[in-house]
């Protein structure tokens, strides 16, 4: 009998969408319920759906729903310009703006064959390693929420917002900057802004040391963490896992490693790779990365600090706007402005993929051109789609209370997901 | 308002007593849904402080809040779901539609986006700003409760 | 590298072991278009493909080769079991509507090859209506991004374990990533002719 059933008889029944179904197998007697998490829970990290078949308190079968922010920006980037659909690159996955940015700027880029001057590609390095950094604090606080652990909510994201209030100073928003395009940046740093990066990077050290202080060997935090969501490194490979959440099982492929962008070749860095593949590995590959990130930062900072007043995007006038300053005295720069933003470029018939290491595994573009101003089709790589594909493998067997610490170990955005 | 000279208490209309108290308490549904949903956890967090306007206590149930804050886009297989959820919170409750996103489709004029979340549910007040800032939020929120205040309690229930 | 003990969450592994997982990797360099292309035809050639390729095609630095929707499993497969191509970087379809080719949509097998650091890129030609063998024996990743082409391309595929609507609500009629879906939303004041001046 349906718990439906039993209110209706009682006179009252719950609103559609909400009744628990329960099954009776009369071979092996087991009695399982199905409930419904999702799509407005605050533990599902957005509006993800899961369908949770439960025996007791254990997950028998888990199926998640997606599709719930689906917001159609492949087709909708197929109807404008190049340049204009590179706004719609910081909206899909919106905790890697500038990671997605990247990624569409790579790919456009190759398209058009424009080589983009030296400081523009360190200061996107420098930009990824603040965005990964952002992303990975909303990442711990949100977490280490999930699980139970409030305060380190409130820490996290005061160094979040120092980052949001770098990218403000910047470009005048605080999260969506489109400010790598294709060509380069959109504009040299204003300043004080080195030193309102310096002044985070100097801080950012002791935080970790706290957030470490507060997690690392906090019993309850490693009881909730230690061996659950195992994935193996097979099993990881075969849901399409990419990322810190690959790395965490042992895996050890970052493309900022293998197939180096942006001048990543140049940089110092170790990657960070777990062992066992539970959730626990995942928050300590992460961790690493965190430390990683600002070593990077610390050596983008040097490099781009001897690069006074170089120039920041091509000179292309076809591909990139000319400096504001020369449209009040030069007819052919307003020409060039004007035509950049009304009808853009058009890039030769082909396909190209950028790709970068985002926060969360690989972001990549896939670009393919027919020669008119507008893309013909757009891909968007979300790495949490694949991510998520792994959730029901780790979660069958295990608690229910244990799905949440799972679904934010993956670290998933509903954005990148349902695009 | 009135104070009895000899009496311990004070005398006050109805009407005002019922909306200072729905305004200093709002309790927003945790209803995030896309990029401004980061900008609302924002706005709670240690360096907005959105708990200094009463209105810091997130409920996951909608049996226990009074405002929605519909906080980025709306795509047409979730609008069922936010109508539902606007469907279960008790009376008097309030809408604010945060984003350009949910106030009028944003960036997104296509297929699979509601274009304005007015389409769905009546909207108090909207914020504009693509994701509006924590400050925008919390700006919001104040200009509700001068809305409130203003408000016959009777016509809410 | 993961065992038992730690699946059933009884776990030997203490802090101590852990401290160590951390190591550096090499930068590693990409092999170039034509080694990374021959090597992938040479594996091919050895198991009797050879001649079922219907296009080449450069895609900035990786080698895309172009199959019939008959062959494109076994191609996979030797991706697969002979190249090392271990990680299914992207699955994705694109309608060829606009382009006047001999065939309509096409399913891209996007490859990487974590031990090599290359690219390869498999793509199954497809007649409209034509129905697509799926990878998700070969490459179990695929299952979600062959729903998603189920759902915006109108692409089948045959032996896929689940395919239903992934993206949009079951109830929806149409593809939306198909070339004549039109992209939708409501008109905007003044703006009656603004997408076909853009698309000058």
């Amino acid at each position: 009998m349906q718990s439906s059933d039993v209110l209706a008889e009682r006179g009252s029944t719950f609103p559609a969408g909400i009744e628990v179904e329960r099954h009776h197998d009369p071979d092996s007697g087991a009695d399982t319920m199905t409930i419904n998490m999702g799509p407005s829970h605050p533990s599902t990290h957005g509006v993800l759906r899961l369908v949770l078949e439960l025996d007791g308190e254990n997950v028998v079968r888990c199926t998640p729903h997606i599709g719930y922010l689906h917001t159609g920006i492949e087709k909708t980037m197929e109807n404008l310009s190049y340049y204009k659909a590179l706004v719609l690159t910081d909206r899909e996955d919106y905790l890697s703006n500038l990671c997605n940015n990247l990624a569409y700027s790579l790919a456009v880029e190759q398209l058009v064959d424009v080589v983009i001057p030296e400081k523009s590609q360190v200061l996107r390095v420098l930009l990824n390693e603040l965005e990964r950094i952002a992303s990975h604090m909303l990442w711990l606080g949100t977490h280490a929420l999930d699980i139970g652990a409030m305060s380190v909510f409130f820490y996290t994201w005061q160094d979040r917002d120092l980052i949001l209030e770098i990218k403000e100073h910047m470009s005048g928003v605080r999260t969506k900057t489109s400010w790598i395009c294709p060509g380069g940046l959109r504009g040299d740093m204003p300043s004080g802004w080195y030193e309102r990066v310096e002044s985070f990077l100097n801080q950012f050290p002791k935080r970790m040391e706290m957030y470490e202080g507060l997690l690392s060997n906090n019993p309850i935090w490693l009881e909730r963490t230690r061996g659950v969501g195992v994935l193996t490194p097979q099993e990881a490979l075969d849901a399409g896992l990419t990322g810190p959440s690959l790395r965490a099982s042992g895996v050890a492929f970052d493309l900022r490693k293998s197939n180096p962008y942006s001048g990543y070749e140049q940089y110092e860095f170790d990657i960070a790779v777990g062992q066992y593949g539970d959730v626990l590995d995942r928050y300590r590959v992460r961790m690493e990365e965190l430390r990683q990130s600002y070593a990077i930062c610390r050596q983008a900072m040097k490099r781009a600090l001897a690069m006074p007043g170089a120039p920041v995007r091509t000179n292309d006038r076809k591909i990139a706007p000319p400096p504001k300053a020369e449209l009040d005295t030069s007819m052919e720069a307003l020409i060039h402005h004007f035509k950049l933003f009304t009808e853009g470029y058009h890039p030769p018939v082909g396909e190209a993929l950028g790709s970068v290491e985002g926060p969360r595994g690989e972001k990549a573009y896939y670009v393919i051109s027919d020669g008119s101003n507008r893309p013909y089709r757009v891909r968007i790589k979300g790495p949490s789609f694949y991510n998520l594909q792994a959730l029901p493998k780790m979660c069958e067997g295990r608690l229910v209370a244990d799905v949440v610490a799972m679904i934010g170990s993956i670290d998933i955005v509903l954005g990148d997901i349902d695009r | 308002m009135g104070l009895e000279t000899d009496q311990p208490f004070l005398t006050v209309s109805m009407n005002k007593v019922v909306n200072w108290a729905r305004k200093n308490s709002l309790w927003p549904a945790t209803f995030g849904l896309a990029c401004c949903a980061i900008e609302m956890m924002a706005s709670t967090d240690s360096r907005y402080d959105l708990a200094r306007f009463g209105s810091e206590a997130f409920r996951a149930s909608p049996r226990q809040a009074d405002l929605m804050i519909v906080s980025g886009r709306v795509c047409k297989k979730m609008a069922p779901v936010l109508r539902q959820v606007y469907d279960q919170m008790p009376d008097p409750k309030w809408v604010i539609a945060m984003g350009d996103c949910a106030s009028n489709g944003g960036v997104f004029n296509n297929y699979a986006v509601v274009q304005g979340v007015d389409q769905i549910v009546p909207v108090d007040i909207y914020v504009p700003g693509c994701p509006p800032s924590p400050d925008a939020l919390i700006h919001a929120i104040m200009q509700l409760q001068e809305k409130i205040d203003q408000e016959r309690f009777s016509q809410r229930y | 590298m993961v065992d038992a003990d730690v699946r059933l969450g009884l776990s030997g592994s203490d802090l101590a072991i852990r401290d160590k997982t951390f190591h550096s990797a090499l930068t590693m360099t990409p092999g170039t278009l034509e080694a990374v292309a021959h090597r992938f035809l040479d594996s091919i050639a050895e198991s009797g493909l050879q001649g079922t390729v219907t296009d080449f095609q450069d895609c900035n630095g990786i080698p895309s080769f172009t199959v019939g929707a008959a062959h494109v499993e076994s191609w996979l497969k030797v991706a697969k079991d002979h190249c090392g191509y271990d990680l299914l970087s992207d699955c994705f379809g694109v309608d060829r509507l606009a382009f006047k080719a001999a065939h309509r949509f096409e399913v891209v097998y996007s490859l990487y090859s974590i031990e090599k650091a290359d690219r390869v890129i498999v793509r199954a030609a497809l007649q409209f209506g034509e129905v697509c063998p799926t990878a998700s024996a070969i490459y179990p990743a695929s299952v979600w991004p062959e729903r998603e082409i189920y759902d915006m391309f109108g692409v089948e595929f045959s032996g896929h374990p689940d395919l239903r609507r992934i993206l949009m609500p079951d109830d929806w009629v149409g593809h939306p990533l198909r070339k004549d879906f039109p992209l939708g939303g409501e008109e905007v004041e003044f703006s009656h002719n603004v997408r076909e001046q853009e698309a000058k």
